[in-house]
């Protein structure tokens, strides 16, 4: 497996709280990654490390080191704006911006500098195809994002990453707040744009992440207990504990 | 039954003193509006006053008004639209965070003729601007300040926090997520606190008695030159505004109409606030609504 993501020994610090407990863990270029593992299990922090979202909170320390692409993302030297046009996420909720649908997929592009209408136009529609969004909202691009459904809205959202065209798209539990048909057709999504990105999924829902990821990866107590091939994973896990989860023994 | 008693008891009460506090003000504005309109006429709206005679009017003190609310504006928006950013947004738990919160909480209770002695001690003797339209605006910034500041803080702070994630997450950088998403988001409450905050100091005596002056020297409205000491742009000229003009009339007027000019400068001075509170809400909700391409 040729290493697109490569993160060695992370230890995340909540305070004095630990986090993640030496996290070693590898992910190739393209295809669907799932992190599953009951609340709390570190996931999620995990998740963040990789765009490097937990700056964000003050207590936050961490040690380890995380290549992407062979650039060390927590070198001095990286600049986190840069490394989130190369790595995007999408959230739990649907986070639209309060504008316009059109506005919200251009947003990353114009604060980049780009002004060329047509190419904006073609952005917009590629991405919106794309996020599978694009027939319930090309009528009209123009009114609120925050008009369209909690589904439309998260498709909207997964367009506005794609639009930048990033190399990584992280996404932390994006269909736990919608109903099974939104959810449906944005797994859909994910498997039709598999061949372009790396995509990492945390998800609860087990089916979910044996139905679309190639690799799967169990968190427990902020340790990295199992990784490999979803279908082994899945069907004979080295571990009990993985075995225990995955049959719905706790969790 | 007794909670059903009990509840019924509490919600009569409860209407009961909403419905004094809404009497309370009914009447005040009936009493001042119906003794204040028949009063204001075109002549009364324009004409200077007179100190002696009768048949004087508010046009001098109601520019004076608008001149130096404009003014108090341009000086206290930018500076409280920093603060409130950086305490929002920026500012790290610390003591020097405290010390600036605290310090605006200190501020914000100060009686306001306290400000205005201040000014008078400071800005009047001591920088020897004399009673000026420039030592009323910024003695109306002091107070102005502190209010305006803690309404950009509390918008900026009421945007959720996933919008600065979603806007850091997208590559922008934490400054324009703030003044690109994050501000905007935030302007319909900003624009409603500004004009709240306008009505305010538009109703403001005490701090201007000793700052802008109690007297409205004759300004010529040809002159349009801010030098020119009779021009209505000058700053440095003394101005009287309308809510001194009617403090002063109360105490001291000695014009043979006092009481038919303190009544219709009241008038107006409430309908300027009225259409102040009220068109605080109109335009926060038309900017939301164009801001977030609503329908």
């Amino acid at each position: 497996m040729e290493e697109f993501i490569t993160t060695k020994d992370i230890h995340l610090y909540y305070g004095e709280k630990e986090a993640l407990k030496g996290i070693n863990l590898s992910f190739p270029a393209k295809g669907i990654n799932a992190l599953i593992g009951p609340s709390g299990c570190g996931k999620s922090t995990y998740l963040r490390t990789l765009n490097r979202m937990n700056d964000l909170i003050p207590s936050v320390t961490m040690t380890g080191s995380i290549m992407i692409n062979g650039q060390d993302i927590y070198s001095p030297k990286m600049d986190t704006v840069d490394l989130r046009k190369k790595v995007g996420m999408v959230f739990q909720q649907p986070n639209p911006f309060p504008f316009s649908i059109y506005e919200n997929v251009t947003y990353g592009l114009r604060i980049a500098g780009i002004k060329d209408k047509q190419l904006l136009d073609e952005r917009v529609e590629q991405s919106l195809k794309q996020a599978a969004v694009w027939d319930e909202v090309k009528d009209d691009l123009h009114k609120s994002a925050l008009s369209l459904s909690g589904g439309q809205q998260q498709r909207v959202c997964i367009a506005r990453v794609l639009a930048v065209q990033p190399d990584v798209i992280l996404l932390d539990e994006p269909t736990s707040a919608l109903d099974p048909v939104s959810s449906g057709l944005i797994e859909d999504m994910l498997l039709t744009i598999r061949d372009n990105y790396t995509i990492i999924i945390v998800t609860h829902n087990l089916q979910q992440a044996s139905r679309i990821s190639d690799r799967t990866a169990f968190f427990l107590n902020g340790e990295l207990i199992e990784e490999g091939k979803t279908k082994s994973v899945f069907l004979n896990p080295k571990r009990q504990e993985t075995d225990d989860y995955i049959s719905g023994r706790f969790g | 039954m007794k909670t059903k008693l009990q509840n019924n008891v509490a919600i009569t009460v409860i209407r009961v003193i909403a419905a004094l506090v809404v009497l309370i003000l009914a009447f005040l504005l009936g009493d001042i509006l119906i003794s204040g309109i028949p009063h204001i006429s075109w002549h009364f709206l324009t004409a200077a006053s007179q100190s002696f005679t009768s048949g004087g009017g508010i046009g001098v003190q109601l520019f004076n008004s608008i001149y130096l609310l404009i003014l108090t504006l341009i000086i206290s928006f930018p500076i409280s639209l920093g603060a409130g950013i950086f305490l929002s947004e920026y500012a790290p738990k610390n003591i020097f965070t405290a010390t600036v919160r605290m310090a605006i909480e200190v501020l914000s209770s100060l009686p306001s003729v306290v400000v205005g002695l201040f000014g008078f001690l400071l800005f009047v003797v001591q920088m020897d601007m004399g009673f000026s339209i420039l030592s009323g605006a910024i003695a109306l910034t002091f107070f102005n300040l502190p209010l305006l500041t803690r309404n950009i803080e509390e918008s900026l702070r009421a945007v959720p926090d996933l919008q600065r994630e979603a806007g850091l997450s997208l590559g922008l950088s934490k400054w324009k997520t703030v003044t690109k998403i994050i501000l905007p988001e935030a302007l319909p409450g900003i624009v409603t606190g500004v004009v709240l905050g306008a009505g305010r100091v538009f109703g403001e005596a005490a701090a201007l008695i000793y700052t802008a002056g109690q007297s409205a020297t004759n300004i010529n409205f040809g002159n349009w030159n801010p030098f020119n000491s009779t021009s209505p742009l000058n700053l440095m000229r003394p101005a009287e505004t309308l809510a001194v003009h009617i403090w002063k009339i109360n105490s001291e007027g000695v014009m043979p109409d006092a009481a038919a000019v303190s009544a219709g400068s009241s008038a107006v001075l409430i309908i300027a606030v009225l259409i102040f509170n009220f068109s605080a809400r109109v335009i926060g909700n038309q900017l939301y609504r164009k801001l977030t391409a609503t329908k």
